[in-house]
């Protein structure tokens, strides 16, 4: 699924935008005004990748429908405008086309993944040394055709923290979307210092991951503090960062929505019952399989390590035996050979299995924390309803912010349910992936260590004869 | 501590003259009853590699499980040993023919030799003049021991690990499995994946279980170069023997001579006191000359038959020697054979294994 057809169908969207944007006042006064973009107004349209309904095409022709049928009519557009609500606030605009014709053209490319426009790369950590601090940063190279971008390659280095802060951005702007999970801050088992290279590399790699997972998601590749993350110089982040929902009324939030939470879910609906249910159990499956992989691979270290003293004792032995040096310093040899077959099997897992199963465990993390974010919206709705039940506080204004929070639940809920899908669509094929991988590599290794005995015998076999004729008169 | 007995099934056909098989009936043996015999063989035959029996305690091993002697494992490889035991002596051009040993297969009661030689193997001592064949052997024996010691050590720390790796990919199985259950399209791949994964686990039992045999064949020869030892030893205790023949005659020897030509040269008691309390009469004198003669006859007749018996056990011996390096060579060549085979077979085994995961994985 490409971004560009999410871009398409965001194109398509975005020409109804335009008359719904003053119904998102509310939203967009609680976000900071980045990169100088006008609240209202033409270019404040947002393409925001039409995300929701990825790859099935039935839905995007729905929105292409809708597109095409642009009318007046408020109910239209109040649909428009809960689809329109799920598009990322911070998002620039595009220069698309506009015209129908060429949006239909985009929306068919929707399924062609090659036309990915946005390559990041994230390699040479590098140490600083301050006199408060060491950190590492990592420098991102992002290549990109797309036309908002000012130019087409960057080149930035960034440290985990801006990371930390890229991620609670994203999970602001879209609290019920499945954010990529970052690698973790320390990991307690096993680290003997925080900068060993080990650690550095899978946390690259991992990096590298989430950076080109934003970039793939539909929604969150057209996010402006992603573009912001991916460009800036270093000051202008940091003066970037500093803009943004004051500290005191982000603590305002959390504890809005801490209280809310507390009061329960009553009302979650089935499907995310049983998306609950899924998590869950997957958290716990996830969970058990990356302890059982990091074991496997921990066992096979550790055969690797006698295995190599196992040959050299042949060699050994061979030096006291004149009639069986050369089968011994034969067996020597397979077993070396077996040896570094066993070693290649094992980095074999260590890049191909290990970080999948991993990150899918960080991943099941994130997804409760989704499912709560969207529990708390719905929890926000139902004590509104509540107290306007029981009369609790002042009516008058109730039915309005009803009326917003149902829109808000309806666009969370959505935004889930899509993301959800695609989600588990990714995950059952990096999983299949990952384990096929693994079942190959263990393939390679049996089929090495065979031909290796194989061909000590064959030797063995045609000595004999030899011998056998030598003895022949 | 009740010790198991092992039970003999002996089919053993003896050719008499008229070309007659006779089988004998069964009869028990333990354990103890093998040692007896070996120990009389090492006594009668000190020329003859004598066959090692197979360990008495479970040792090298790789997994705790089978430290114990009686567990069945290690009580059907000791039966395999001990049988292996008696048929190396049966093939044994020279013990085959001991009457001792027809009498262990035959006998219900087996007499018990105590043999004070059997004490004099183990005494040390030292010779002037080493055959240098017998040190060498000494030598070979020594790291033959030390080699194999360390190759059974490292060999049981492999079967550890690699018991390790199998047997963790068992828990896959069970975690597929419980998976399964809530994936709709992964759900079949998962679960027959997860069937693969147990297959593989248990894989390893049998694969080490063949490798213990392997492990046998090596350990016969870590005890056979005790055997060898003891061949080296009882050359030493006769070239010892011999010296110190040799050694006594020639001051015999010596002494006679000072007598008869009344000059002292080396130190006596006789000499000493005849110093201090006065000469012996002459009639003194030429008995103990006479006296001195007959020990020296004696002592070159004694000398005679040492050297000659040396020379036999030499002989016989290297002779012995010889057919045991072929014998060696030959079983050691096919262990490492058999060692190859096990592991081509592993190996096909793993191939087929992963190779059913691989198409369930991919049919997720």
């Amino acid at each position: 699924m490409g971004t560009l057809g999410g871009a398409g169908l965001a194109a398509a969207v975005a020409a109804g935008r335009a008359r719904t944007l003053g119904m998102e006042g509310e939203r967009r006064a609680s976000q900071a005004p980045s990169s100088g973009l006008p609240a209202g107004g033409a270019d404040g349209e947002s393409p925001g990748g039409g995300a929701p309904f990825p790859g099935s095409s039935g839905s995007s022709a729905v929105l292409q429908a809708e597109v095409l049928d642009l009318d007046e009519d408020e109910d239209d557009l109040e649909v428009f405008s809960k689809d329109a609500s799920l598009m990322d606030m911070n998002s620039f605009s595009p220069m698309m086309p506009t015209s129908p014709l060429s949006m239909i053209n985009q929306i068919k490319f929707e399924d062609e993944s090659d036309l990915k426009d946005l390559f990041i790369t994230v390699d040479e950590p590098e140490s600083h040394v301050t006199t408060i601090e060491t950190f590492i940063t990592y420098r991102i190279i992002t290549k990109t055709s797309r036309g908002e971008f000012d130019s087409s390659e960057f080149e930035v280095r960034r440290r985990y923290q801006d990371f930390l802060w890229l991620k609670g951005k994203l999970e602001e702007a879209h609290p019920t979307l499945i954010i990529p999970p970052l690698p973790e801050k320390f990991i307690v088992k096993g680290m003997v210092e925080r900068f060993n290279d080990d650690f550095i590399e899978t946390r690259r790699k991992a990096l590298h991951k989430f950076l080109n997972r934003i970039a793939d998601h539909p929604t969150l590749t057209f996010n402006e503090d992603f573009k912001i993350f991916l460009t800036a110089q270093a000051w202008e982040l940091s003066s970037h960062k500093k803009q943004g929902p004051g500290l005191l009324s982000r603590m305002g939030q959390t504890v809005r929505a801490v209280a809310s939470s507390m009061r329960g879910v009553k009302n979650r609906p089935e499907e995310f019952m049983e998306m609950n249910n899924f998590i869950e159990l997957f958290s716990q499956k996830i969970n058990l399989i990356d302890k059982i992989s990091q074991r496997i691979y921990k066992e096979e270290r550790e055969y690797f390590d006698e295995m190599k003293e196992y040959g050299p004792i042949h060699i050994l032995w061979s030096a006291s035996e004149e009639d069986l040096v050369d089968t011994l310093k034969d067996v020597a040899s397979c077993i070396d050979r077996c040896c570094k077959a066993t070693e290649k099997r094992m980095s074999g897992l260590s890049e191909a299995l290990l970080p999948v199963v991993h990150e899918y465990v960080l991943y099941s993390e994130m997804l409760m924390g989704v499912m709560k974010r969207r529990d708390q919206i719905q929890a926000e709705l139902d004590s509104k309803v509540e107290a306007l039940t029981y009369k609790k506080a002042d009516t008058d204004l109730l039915p309005e912010e009803i009326g917003k929070l149902e829109d808000k639940v309806e666009c969370a809920n959505n935004a889930l349910k899509a993301d959800w899908e695609r989600w588990k669509q990714n995950m059952q094929n990096d999983i299949k992936l990952a384990f096929t991988d693994m079942a190959e590599e263990n393939i390679h290794y049996y089929e090495q260590c065979l031909a290796t005995w194989e061909s000590f015998l064959t030797s063995q076999t045609n000595l004999h004869l030899e011998e056998a004729s030598e003895d022949k008169p | 501590m009740y010790e198991t007995c092992v039970v003999l099934f002996l089919f053993r056909s003896v050719e008499h003259t008229d070309g007659q098989s006779v089988l004998t009936d069964s009869l028990w043996r333990r354990y103890s009853e093998f040692e007896l015999l070996r120990s009389y063989l090492l006594v009668y035959y000190p020329h003859i590699v004598v066959p090692p029996l197979p360990e008495k305690r479970a040792e090298f091993v790789w997994h705790k499980l089978s430290a114990d002697n009686m567990d069945p494992d290690f009580v059907e490889r000791r039966r395999i040993g001990l049988e292996n035991f008696l048929l190396r002596i049966a093939s044994h051009p020279i013990l085959c023919r001991d009457k001792i040993f027809y009498l262990f297969l035959t006998q219900v009661f087996f007499f018990y030799l105590a043999d004070s030689r059997l004490k004099a193997l183990n005494a040390t001592f030292r010779v002037k003049n080493p055959d240098k064949r017998f040190t060498d052997l000494k030598h070979y024996s020594d790291e033959l021991q030390s080699v194999i010691s360390h190759l059974l050590r490292v060999r049981a720390r492999v079967a550890d690990r690699l018991y390790g790796v199998y047997k963790v990919h068992g828990n896959y199985g069970r975690v597929f499995s419980e998976w399964s259950a809530i994936e709709k399209e992964m759900g079949d791949g998962l679960q027959s994946a997860g069937h693969h994964m147990d297959v593989y686990a248990s894989s390893i039992d049998d694969i080490l279980e063949d490798e213990e045999h392997y492990a046998d064949q090596l350990k016969e020869y870590l005890f056979y170069a005790e055997a060898l030892r003891a061949v080296c030893r009882k050359h030493e205790l006769m070239q010892y023997d011999l010296e110190m023949a040799a050694q006594d005659l020639a001051s015999k020897k010596q002494q006679c001579e000072e007598l008869v030509t009344g000059t002292v040269r080396t130190f006596s008691l006789k000499g000493m006191t005849t110093k201090l309390f006065g000469q012996e009469t002459p009639e003194q004198r030429e008995a103990r000359i006479k006296v001195l003669e007959e020990q020296i006859n004696e002592g070159e007749q004694q000398l005679k038959s040492k050297n000659l018996e040396g020379r036999e056990f030499v002989k016989n011996a290297w002779a012995d020697i010889e057919r045991f390096k072929e014998q060696k060579n030959r079983d050691l060549k096919e262990a490492l054979i058999s060692y190859a085979v096990m592991q081509i077979s592993m190996c096909k085994k793993g191939i087929q294994v992963w190779t059913n995961a691989k198409e369930c994985f991919s049919k997720m």
